[in-house]
């Protein structure tokens, strides 16, 4: 049995309108996406493999890595290739699948607990499940080549509006355990479940370290969660998977066919329908959204997601929706009489005492970037032994030495976002440390 | 009205154009009025909290502005008690002489500062950053009472350019800015510092009044405007009577009257005693003495350092070290053999006076110029009140430590952080497997 850890440092941010009605909606869209942008540590421009026009099933490439030609990217759904839209350079931003009816599935064959280490890397890679698991430091797709020490999934997640992970994982018991099979002939899995609740396919499961963590987010992350389980030092290796996307593994073990379908949240204060969906990766939101007036639509969580259109496509990792008025109104006096309640940390605000109601947020920085002055507010937000301020000075200083002890191979963006959210110089945080983190890999 | 106000600001940010230096000015002023409209990147956070910059200053100007009424008062009161009219003056009569005293300062210090800030701003073309509105509101309450407003302008001036401005601006500076600037007095005008009460005896020896230094500089332009209604005229007569008198002695501070000793009636106090005969523990409580305007009103000094830990503007860390530095540095001089009668005054009274709390509260708590890890901090604040105490009571020259101790710490800060820091590194990379 796993270790039982209580964090205490952290925030939670209640908001308005997510989704409180578990019971899940079938969604499909017309079209679908795989967006390249979507990938750390991919060449910018990567290979082509269907034109534009021809079919494809669901688990076959899409493009490939040209530096990495065995990192292939599938397309989720089966049907026609429409679009492969370029960006700035040529970069390539989408691949556009127009959606058949009738899913028709790419046949890999089964594998089962007794396949070896071998044919399960051959399998994850041809189907373009291999993306899924992400190495740190770096938060980057694995390399085949490296001996992680550990794979670590976090079963659940604490992030604003984040999905119920007992709803997700309800009823997925054998999928569960057959990713976590193919996952353990690479390295020793660690599984973590939030402390008290019960969701079966962690409780019953084997071959795998199941941790019991509690606390605010990001009590949810996994670099939160590796760091009181086994910190990574440098020159260590661990990767790290997304407990839905173990199921999509665990479905082409069981079953030899690559399901990219996964259960998003869709909410917010803008959200018109919010709620539990059950969609394909890459599924294009525009109905999902609705006619959300003035908002922002977040592949992904308020705190580290990513802005998409109102018609643009879910992220390749994202399991969540988050739509967002838009702030840009000036606030008479806004620093000094706020006129609404806002998510603070500062008990200078009403927002703090009102931490069970939730808030209808909006992007509004609420005030102007600043040199650092505050100290102590990172570091009340985030449950590890880093000191992120200083993180960050080392990196804005590009002091090799310094990020390196500091430890910036522990952490990625998302575990720094409650940083950023909480400064009052409104630094950039999660920007500066990508910066970081690309200058060590380019080092490295 | 809202309205009204941001057309007004859209159509001078119109007007201002290129110009650098109205380009901030309106910048500035627009800011203070109305929270810009800018929004998240679409990278990052999309949702932030509701504290800034700006709010988290006003935090810290709001305990200090209760000790501006209050200082403002006590002034006014050790006037009229001067004069003999303490008991006919009434409490408006000497809370508005007080503010006569301290609004001339008040200006100076926020013309030259904010003047300068301006300046800067629209010469590396970024915004004017708040710094300056504690800056601006510590220094009248800590320069020393009736220091002449042009030196008060020089001293602001060198603090912002060099201890400032030279760094970066706000946030980048390594020592108070604030207490660079009283700094800058003590240095090129110690003569401006030296005692704040002159005892006045009798050709006995006895006690018969107290009087202050800053009632020598307490005419300016406002008082002649004022006069009748502060009745200065008859003031002025009782005053001229006492300072020309031949009789009349000079002394100190309650902490130079700890230091040196008083002779009253022929008979020798020393030490605590000394200062018991002058006030009592109450008026040192409630800062019924003479001071620098910030520095007297023990208890609501305390209430501020309490609303700046509650508001997590004060750092409780560097408080309460520094509370209990200065305390073990008092309690070894207490029984230390050999010791000073100004070292044997109990550990607890040198809490009360000179402005040890207000260091404590505000001076010390800069989260700028102070350690930035929690550990430093606690390293930090224990330092300075241990070092601050050593330097009140030991140095010979000037009975009080608050202003070295704490500019002597920001020097060390970063080496504090430093040494936290490196423990950390040290612990991560012990395990490196290469």
């Amino acid at each position: 049995m796993g270790k039982t850890i209580r964090l205490k440092k952290g925030y939670n941010i209640k908001i308005e309108g997510a989704a409180s009605n578990t019971s899940i909606t079938d969604y499909v869209s017309p079209t679908y996406a795989i967006k390249p942008t979507d990938f750390f540590g991919i060449a910018p421009i990567p290979k082509l493999i269907p034109n534009i026009g021809d079919e494809v099933k669901a688990g076959d490439p899409l493009f490939y890595d040209k530096t990495n030609p065995s990192w292939v990217y599938s397309s989720p759904v089966s049907g026609e290739v429409v679009e492969q839209k370029r960006g700035p350079k040529r970069r390539v931003e989408e691949v556009v699948i127009m959606a058949d009816s009738n899913q028709q599935y790419r046949d890999f064959g089964r594998l089962d607990a007794s396949a070896s280490k071998a044919e399960v890397e051959q399998r994850l890679l041809e189907s373009g499940c291999w993306q899924f698991i992400r190495q740190r430091p770096f938060n980057v797709t694995a390399n085949p080549a490296d001996t992680p020490k550990a794979v670590f999934i976090s079963g659940f997640d604490t992030s604003p509006m984040a999905p119920d992970y007992a709803v997700v994982m309800k009823g997925r018991e054998a999928d569960f355990q057959a990713g976590v099979n193919a996952l353990s002939k690479f390295a020793s899995v660690h599984v973590s479940t939030p402390t008290g609740a019960s969701i079966p396919a962690y409780q019953n499961l084997s071959g795998a370290e199941v941790h019991s963590f509690s606390g605010p987010h990001p009590a949810g992350n996994v670099g939160v969660q590796i760091h009181h389980i086994d910190p990574i030092k440098k020159g260590e290796v661990v990767w790290t998977v997304n407990p839905q996307d173990v199921l999509i593994i665990g479905k082409l073990m069981n079953e030899g066919i690559f399901d990219a379908t996964r259960i998003i949240t869709v909410g917010g204060p803008t959200a018109i329908n919010p709620g539990y969906f059950r969609v394909k990766q890459g599924v294009n939101v525009k109905d999902l959204i609705g006619d959300a007036e003035h908002s922002r639509v977040i592949s992904g969580d308020v705190l580290s997601g990513t802005k998409i259109n109102n018609d643009g496509f879910l992220g390749f990792y994202d399991t969540q929706l988050s739509v967002v008025e838009e702030g840009d109104s000036y606030e008479m006096f806004g620093w000094l009489l706020p006129s609404y309640p806002r998510p603070t940390r500062s008990r200078s605000l009403i927002g703090s005492f009102l931490r069970n109601k939730p808030f209808k947020v909006n992007t509004n920085t609420h005030g102007e970037h600043r040199a650092f002055v505050v100290s102590g507010q990172y570091e009340d937000v985030l449950p590890m032994d880093v000191y992120p301020v200083h993180l960050i000075k080392a990196i804005l200083a590009n002091d090799f030495d310094g990020m390196e002890g500091l430890g910036i191979y522990e952490v990625v963006e998302e575990d720094l976002a409650l940083c950023e959210f909480v400064c009052t110089s409104k630094q950039s945080v999660q920007a500066t440390l990508r910066d970081g983190l690309d200058y060590m890999r380019e080092q490295a | 009205m809202k309205k009204f106000f941001r057309n007004l600001f859209d159509n001078m940010h119109h007007k201002a154009g290129d110009n650098p230096f109205l380009r901030t000015t309106v910048d500035a002023f627009d800011t203070f009025m109305f929270t810009p409209k800018e929004t998240t990147h679409g990278k990052g956070v999309h949702i932030r909290d509701g504290m800034d910059l700006k709010r988290t200053m006003i935090m810290v100007v709001l305990p200090l502005t209760l000790l501006y009424l209050f200082g403002a008062w006590n002034i006014g009161h050790h006037h009229y008690l001067v004069a003999g009219m303490a008991e006919e003056a009434t409490l408006l009569q000497k809370f508005l002489y007080g503010l006569l005293q301290i609004i001339p300062t008040f200006i100076v210090v926020h013309a030259v500062g904010l003047g300068i800030e301006f300046l800067f701003a629209a010469k590396k073309g970024h915004s004017v950053e708040e710094g300056f509105l504690v800056s601006g509101a510590l220094i009248p309450l800590i320069m020393p009472p009736g220091t002449p407003l042009w030196m008060t302008a020089i001293a602001v001036a060198f603090a912002v350019i060099f201890a400032k401005e030279a760094f970066g601006g706000t946030g980048m500076n390594i020592w108070n800015v604030a207490l660079m600037a009283r700094v800058f007095v003590f240095f090129a005008y110690p003569a401006a510092i030296s005692g704040d009460v002159t005892p006045v005896l009798d050709d006995t020896g006895k006690l018969q009044s107290k009087n202050y230094v800053w009632i020598e500089n307490d005419h300016n332009l406002l008082h002649n405007a004022f006069g009748n209604f502060f009745k200065v005229n008859e003031y002025d007569a009782a005053y001229a009577d006492m300072i020309l008198s031949p009789d009349a002695i000079s002394g100190a501070t309650p902490l130079a009257v700890a230091a040196t000793g008083l002779e009253i009636d022929g008979k020798e106090y020393v030490g605590w005693e000394a200062v018991q005969q002058m006030w009592t523990t109450k008026e040192l409580l409630f800062g019924i003495i003479p001071g620098s305007v910030g520095e007297m009103f023990k208890p609501l000094i305390l209430l501020g350092a309490i609303f700046l830990v509650l508001m997590g503007v004060g750092s409780w860390r560097i408080m309460v070290s520094f509370a209990v530095g200065a305390a073990i540095a008092g309690i070894i001089m207490n029984v230390m053999p050999g010791a000073s009668d100004f070292m044997k005054v109990p550990f607890q009274y040198q809490f009360l006076m000179g402005s040890l709390l207000f260091a404590l509260a505000f001076m010390a708590t800069d989260p700028v110029t102070a350690a930035q890890t929690n550990m430093g901090k606690l390293w930090y604040g224990f330092l300075i009140g241990f070092v601050g105490m050593i330097v009140r009571v030991i140095n010979p020259a000037y009975p009080e430590g608050w202003m070295l101790a704490i500019l002597f710490m920001n020097t060390f800060a970063p080496l504090i952080d430093h040494m936290v820091l490196s423990r950390n590194i040290k612990r991560r990379m012990a395990h490196a497997t290469n």
